[in-house]
């Protein structure tokens, strides 16, 4: 019986003790609904959580446990003789084919699997033949192993079925004899419910402890293979590949190269986004009209909403190629020859997209700060004689100055964790430079090609990736928190 | 122009010739200016998503049409099954020259000598690989066609499709185009009789991975991707709406809650990638789910968008007034069914605004999904959210590292499609925030 069934057949038993909570209720009081102490559905849900929840809680440690009790026979069965010999890592191997046969021997007929029992050389093309293909290096004691495999996940099966069900029967039992005119129902379903509000609201902490453990835990893995300091100050970004007969064979990783780019890449960025966004606002806040607002506004939004990956491809088949052309111009005018300066990946280019990308995270951020400057500062200065513009530059921006600058400070972050663009437009190599028509490479995109292809998490070639990912959550994260407190700090002022 | 007529304006009458310079000139111009900046950023914001739409749009619209050549291919079965034995072998059918078919057909209607070698190359190279797949296909479900004459569209190959979308320079040299100039008498000769045509590219929705352009399609990502959304929706709305429940309806004053207040707003700017981390780390490395499968991505998505979803649903509650709340509480319900019965069918138009924003955020989300392994060419359906797949921004991230033209278009064609889908799910959020919303 497979997961599914049993959560179905819970489930109904659960529908069949609402209703029959219900029904129930009724007679106790003899249809005068009024007696009871809560009205009958809550009845009715107090004998389906009974039934329900403790079975599930059950399925679900079950499920966690089941699998290491059975893995854990199926090792303890490898006769001695193998097992002293064999690595961790054979063994595995070993347990992999096991399992392969065991989900081959499934599929034999009984006269077959008197054949097939006999030894591994003659179960490997019974297999085959069956659609089962086996590695080469099988031995006859897997065939043993396999058979009790099989046999214990037929009885965790059973026995796990007979246990859940059970559970629910007695819990649908349990719910229905406590069931009194005066029983407080509704609060014992209602207590159910806050539980389980209060679960959901710590899943947002789960996910930050998860984030944390995860990472930092493969980060020390990592600074066990490679020193700290070698990774925080180090120059030079040359990871090598992981290779398997010599694992010590590690190339260096220096953070500072990668550092660089990402903070040059969104310096270009903050260069383009902010004077556009920051000019789109104030003319939004201070001189549109709401008709003409209504309508930029929005489309100016639409910026945002468009996936990063469109903005990748945007600068790798449009604007890298389009400068990479236009410095081929300008250079045949100044010097002669189409020697383009401008590489298609370059800082320039994911710099300048990525600052499109951000033009509405800073105009729609500003555009609240500086509309939420009091009226009265405004009509103070105008009243003044001050022009709109000196009201603007005098009264408004120094005013709203903490906030624009929690808002550029929540843009920076956001362009120094951007990832498709630079992995599309940047390119890949890691220098230190200042030109930036030249590729650079950032922290995001070492990430991404460190982690794509096959993987074994064991070389410092992968796990520095995780070092990589911690750096960069701790800068937005330092980031974030800053800009969040002087974005407060300014609204307390004006309230 | 302007600066003519201020001066105009402004020219020193006899009456006015007492009063001081107060540099007015200069400050209502500085005030032109600065109006002007603000203009001009608005209109290059807006010209810059013009250029994006426009260019997608321009180099990806053509990818809906695929170039087919009609063709009367005989069922030969000599060549399918010359000994006669598909009933006892059903390998017969699945490994029959079907190319030679439609070679045969295409010969005979170009009036290709059959001796003349390098024509015949030249005549061969003008179908796609996936005729095998598709005349296959046909003699399977139907092996009663064996024997006759049927007159069938077959793909182009992708070159061919892109010189007949006059995307290839012809006044390149002949040895250096990927067309030589006796296909492009073939493909007029084709055209003149109607037998090659644009037609409405059906594959690109329902093909899987595959390295030639002209069968690749996107029909496992979108697949992938809806598993995706499907799971962050199950997810993620019952998950975030009982949080946002209980911060803003329940919860106490205290260290906790304020905690996960903070929490939850710098959850929701944490760089996307690290949220792959996260799944690579816990989902993969930890739990062992598999690599590659719509369910991981969907968990690592489902974490991705929680914040947003919050973030939004306490603002809908927020805005449904105490009074309701105090109506409620004062003819004897209790705070849950305050709650449950009144306070969330009210704010349910802003929630499921805010989570139809969230999904659009995560459906073109592609960072966390490279991390998981959803970089992979997968070329068969996925069955459950278990089984490989990929989705709709990563298989654009796959189709725009390939050099082939026919492959930007197509890229471009993907990416036309993802954007149709958040527009309609952009717009349908906004509809229900115009209808449904309140004013109280």
């Amino acid at each position: 019986m497979s997961v599914a069934t049993i959560i179905a057949i819970v489930l109904v038993i659960g529908a069949v003790g609402y209703l029959a909570g219900m029904a129930r209720a009724r007679t106790i009081v003899g249809g005068e609904t009024a007696r009871l102490h809560s009205r009958p559905g809550y009845y009715g849900s107090f004998i389906l959580v009974w039934a329900v929840l403790p079975a599930l809680l059950l399925l679900a440690a079950w499920s966690v446990v089941a699998p290491t009790l059975i893995d854990g026979q199926v090792r303890a069965s490898i006769p001695e003789s193998v097992s002293v010999e064999q690595s961790a890592t054979q063994q595995n191997l070993s347990i992999n084919i096991v399992e392969a046969i065991a989900d081959g021997l499934r599929l034999l007929d009984e006269r077959e699997l008197q054949q097939a029992t006999a030894g591994f050389v003659l179960l490997r093309p019974l297999l085959a033949e069956k659609g089962v293909a086996l590695a080469g290096n099988g031995e006859d004691w897997m065939i043993a192993s396999a058979q009790q495999l099989n046999s214990l996940e037929d009885a965790n099966i059973l026995w796990k079925s007979i246990a859940i069900i059970g559970l629910s029967l007695v819990g649908f039992a349990a719910g229905f004899f406590q069931i009194r005119a005066q029983l407080r129902a509704r609060n014992r379903v209602e207590g159910v419910i806050h539980a389980s509000l209060v679960l959901a609201s710590t899943v947002a902490i789960l996910t930050t402890v998860g984030i944390v453990l995860s990472m930092v835990s493969e980060t020390g893995r990592f600074f066990s293979s490679v020193p700290p300091q070698e990774f925080f100050f180090g120059t030079v970004w040359d990871p090598r590949f992981a290779n398997a007969e010599d694992p010590d064979a590690a190339g260096q990783f220096g953070l500072i190269p990668l550092l660089a780019g990402t903070l040059y890449i969104a310096f270009v960025a903050m260069l383009v986004a902010v004077p556009i966004g920051l000019f789109a606002a104030i003319y939004m806040a201070e001189y549109a009209g709401s008709r003409f607002r209504s309508i930029a506004k929005p489309l100016l939004e639409v910026l945002a909403g468009i996936p990063t990956i469109v903005y990748g491809f945007f600068a790798l088949v449009t604007v890298g190629p389009f400068l990479r052309d236009l410095s081929g111009q300008i250079a045949s005018i100044a010097t002669g020859d189409f020697n383009s300066f401008i590489s298609a990946t370059s800082v320039l280019t994911a710099g300048l997209v990525m600052g499109i990308m951000l033009v509405p995270f800073v105009s729609s951020l500003s555009d609240d700060i500086i509309s939420a400057v009091p009226r009265a500062m405004r009509d103070g200065s105008l009243g003044l004689g001050a022009t709109r513009s000196e009201t603007i530059k005098r009264v408004i921006l120094p005013a709203a100055l903490p906030g624009v600058v929690g808002a550029l400070l929540m843009t920076a972050s956001r362009a120094i964790g951007e990832t498709m663009i630079v992995v599309m437009a940047a390119g890949v190599a890691a220098r230190l430079s200042i030109n930036p028509f030249e590729p650079m490479t950032t922290v995001t995109v070492k990430i991404v090609s460190q982690l794509t292809g096959d993987l074994e998490f064991t070389s410092p070639q992968t796990l520095v990736a995780f070092a990589l990912g911690l750096t960069l959550f701790f800068i937005t994260l330092a980031l974030n928190v800053y800009a969040l407190y002087i974005v407060r700090k300014y609204r307390e002022q004006y309230e | 122009m302007t600066d003519a007529s201020l001066t105009t304006g402004t020219a020193p009458t006899g009456a006015r010739s007492h009063r001081r310079d107060i540099g007015l000139k200069a400050r209502y111009a500085a005030e032109r200016r600065f109006r002007a900046y603000g203009l001009a950023a608005i209109a290059l914001g807006l010209f810059f998503l013009f250029l994006l739409l426009g260019s997608v749009i321009a180099q990806g619209y053509t990818a809906f049409w695929q170039t087919s050549i009609q063709l009367d291919v005989n069922f030969d079965q000599e060549v399918i099954d010359p000994d006669g034995n598909r009933d006892n072998d059903r390998m017969v059918l699945l490994t029959a020259n079907y190319p030679l078919l439609a070679q045969r057909a295409l010969h005979e209607k170009l009036g290709v000598d059959p001796d003349d070698r390098a024509a015949r190359r030249d005549a061969n190279s003008l179908l796609s690989q996936g005729v095998r797949t598709q005349l296959r296909d046909m003699v399977v479900t139907d092996p009663s066609i064996i024997g006759t004459t049927r007159s069938v569209w077959v793909l182009a190959h992708g070159d061919i499709d892109s010189a007949a979308k006059g995307q290839f320079d012809l006044t390149v040299e002949e040895s250096r185009r990927r067309v030589n100039d006796r296909q492009l008498g073939f493909m007029q000769a084709l055209e003149d009789e109607g037998a090659m045509q644009g037609r409405f590219n059906t594959g690109l929705f329902t093909f899987g991975a595959s390295s030639r352009p002209e069968t690749a399609g996107m029909g496992v990502a979108i697949i992938g991707s809806f598993y995706m959304m499907l799971i962050v929706l199950v997810l993620a709305l019952p998950i975030g709406v009982a949080a946002s429940i209980y911060l803003e309806e329940f919860a106490p004053k205290n260290r906790l809650t304020d905690i996960i207040e903070v929490n939850i707003n710098n959850l929701a700017a944490v760089p996307s990638i690290v949220y792959g981390l996260l799944g690579l780390a816990v989902f993969i490395n930890f739990a062992g789910l598999p690599r590659s499968a719509a369910v991981v991505g969907g968990l690592v998505l489902t974490l991705m968008t929680l914040p947003t979803i919050i973030i939004a649903t306490r603002a809908a509650l927020k805005a449904v007034p105490p009074s309701i709340r105090a109506a409620a509480l004062g003819v004897g319900a209790s705070k849950m069914q305050m709650v449950f019965h009144h306070v969330l069918p009210l704010a349910a138009p802003g929630i499921l605004t805010g989570t139809i924003i969230g999904l659009a955020t995560a459906l073109g989300e592609t960072a966390p999904l490279l991390l998981i392994g959803m970089v992979a060419f997968v070329a068969d359906y996925p069955a459950t959210p278990f089984d490989p797949s990929t989705a709709l921004p990563v298989q654009i991230y796959m189709w725009s590292g390939q050099a082939e033209r026919a492959f930007v278009e197509r890229t471009s064609g993907a990416i036309i499609i993802l954007l149709l889908f958040l527009a309609v799910m952009n717009i349908t959020a906004i509809i229900l925030r115009r209808r449904f919303e309140r004013r109280w």
